[in-house]
């Protein structure tokens, strides 16, 4: 009281304070976002303030890619042109005989009564740059929720699958990649029908089948496909082959690597697929897979079993 | 002969508040350019931070630390509050050490920013290993050090509004 400084001194609470203050915001932000997801609303508008900063630094990229296009030779592109009419040739074949096989399963699936599956909807997009975290594996593409992109949808290319859509802006969107090492997909084996999940192994750039026990029926070479049976991957496409398989008798499962199918960390143009979940609800069934605590799911199913009989 | 041209000791010009806004602007940006290599590009808003908590300690501080690191999480997409912990500990770093760095060369100054820059990522590395995520191998130690080296540029640059034309006038004290 007697000898505080005059106002002109006053620096504000010193560092350390400081400090503490904003480091406990910092972690406030961190549980928030890590354990609950609670900061998606203030993640969209720091996101859209620096909207404009990222449209003016993909600007360079974009002009140079233009600029060379503008003076790619005339070789080059009839060369290209070939390319693609003998590709066109092939995949058209394909497709006849494609919508001749659709045509005879949906009349299987009506004879047997299944719902008749609904054709998917598509649109391409191209691969912007690379996520600029080096803990995971994103790329951000140049659709986004203004083009009817949703989060969930799976992402492919001409080869197999690539990832999925995780987050969504105006116009853009981020896909994780199959390699990420928290995003999984369910596979089957197409040899004999046996059906995992595969995860990503990180920085490798590979996959790997978890929890497979070390006498499964599978061995290298095996190529496997989407399962469908989740309800986002629609069924049938491509995802990885079986690169090495090793079996120790040590160990309940088998340690099996494999190999992508599409080129999930090179090539520039996507397709982009209309969520399934979202047309039809997946059944109730799905439930207890996928939270983590059957627990609370358990008890209404209890109580249905008890009302019905 | 003292005013040599790196110095703490040269007479500089008050900064305006608009360098400071536009070197945190055209830094963000840099960081926002399509990298090939995430892993080897220095991290421009660090950099520019230390700059200005060395140089102002009581203009840039903590809180335009925090408020950056947020604005880098949102944009790049990654967990809230990452790099707002580690740009504030950088911040706290730098005001701390600020008066002595003044007092080295250039190139020695060089190397306690590469201590405070590897310090910083190993704070976002730690954050995100905690997280869960996967180490992705010893690279992101290389931008800090690359960082370090831009140091001098960055100093020149930055410094560049604030020199005032030199005139040598025998007569003056200063």
């Amino acid at each position: 009281m007697e000898h505080s400084p005059p106002p002109f001194f006053n620096r504000g609470p010193a560092p350390l304070v400081r400090l503490a203050f904003f480091a406990s915001l910092s972690f406030a932000l961190l549980v928030l976002d890590a354990r609950f997801h609670y900061t998606e609303s203030l993640r969209g508008v720091l996101a859209l303030a620096v909207y404009p900063l990222q449209v003016v630094a993909t600007l360079p990229a974009a002009l140079g890619e233009r600029i060379s296009g503008y003076f790619a030779s005339q070789a080059q592109l009839r060369d290209e042109n070939t390319g693609l009419r003998a590709k066109l040739l092939d995949t058209s074949q394909r497709a006849q005989r494609y919508e001749a096989a659709r045509a005879e399963a949906g009349q299987l699936r009506r004879l047997i009564g299944a719902a008749e599956r609904l054709p998917l909807k598509s649109q391409p997009a191209e691969i912007l740059y690379n996520g600029r975290d080096p803990y995971s594996r994103k790329v951000i593409i140049d659709k986004g929720s203004q083009n009817g992109v949703r989060a969930g949808s799976p992402v492919l290319d001409e080869a197999g699958v690539i990832g999925q859509v995780t987050r969504t802006h105006a116009l853009a969107a981020e896909v994780t990649l199959l390699t990420d090492k928290d995003q999984a997909i369910p596979v089957q084996v197409v040899r004999n029908g046996l059906r995992a999940v595969a995860f990503g192994a990180g920085t490798s750039g590979m996959l790997e089948l978890r929890f497979m026990a070390s006498n499964a029926e599978i061995q290298n070479g095996d190529s496997l496909v989407t399962s469908g049976i989740d309800g986002t991957y629609p069924p049938g496409i491509p995802v990885a082959t079986v690169a090495r398989v090793e079996r120790d008798a040590a160990y309940a499962f088998a340690r099996i690597v494999c190999q992508p199918a599409a080129g999930v960390e090179s090539g520039r143009y996507v397709l982009v697929l209309e969520n399934e979940a979202r047309q039809a609800p997946p059944p109730e069934e799905a439930g207890p897979e996928r939270d983590k605590r059957p627990g609370k799911i358990r008890k209404p199913r209890r109580k249905d079993g008890e009302s019905s009989p | 002969m003292q005013l040599s041209d790196t110095s703490s000791q040269r007479i500089l010009l008050p900064v305006h508040a608009g360098t400071i806004l536009g070197s945190f602007a055209l830094a963000l940006l840099a960081n926002f350019l399509p990298w090939n290599s995430v892993a080897l590009v220095p991290d421009f808003v660090a950099l520019v931070l230390v700059f200005w908590c060395v140089r102002q300690p009581r203009l840039v501080g903590l809180g335009a630390g925090w408020m950056m690191g947020l604005l880098i999480d949102a944009g790049n997409g990654v967990l809230m509050g990452q790099h707002a912990l580690a740009y504030s500990l950088l911040a706290f770093a730098s005001i701390t050490l600020s008066r002595r760095i003044l007092w080295f060369p250039l190139w020695s100054q060089a190397l306690h920013v590469m201590a405070l820059l590897l310090f910083a990522q190993a704070v976002s590395a730690l954050v995100r290993l905690a997280a869960g995520a996967e180490f992705p191998g010893w690279s992101i130690a290389i931008g800090p050090l690359i960082g370090a080296a831009l140091w001098p540029v960055v100093t020149t640059l930055l410094l560049m509004p604030q020199r005032r034309p030199v005139e040598i006038d025998e007569n003056r004290a200063i």
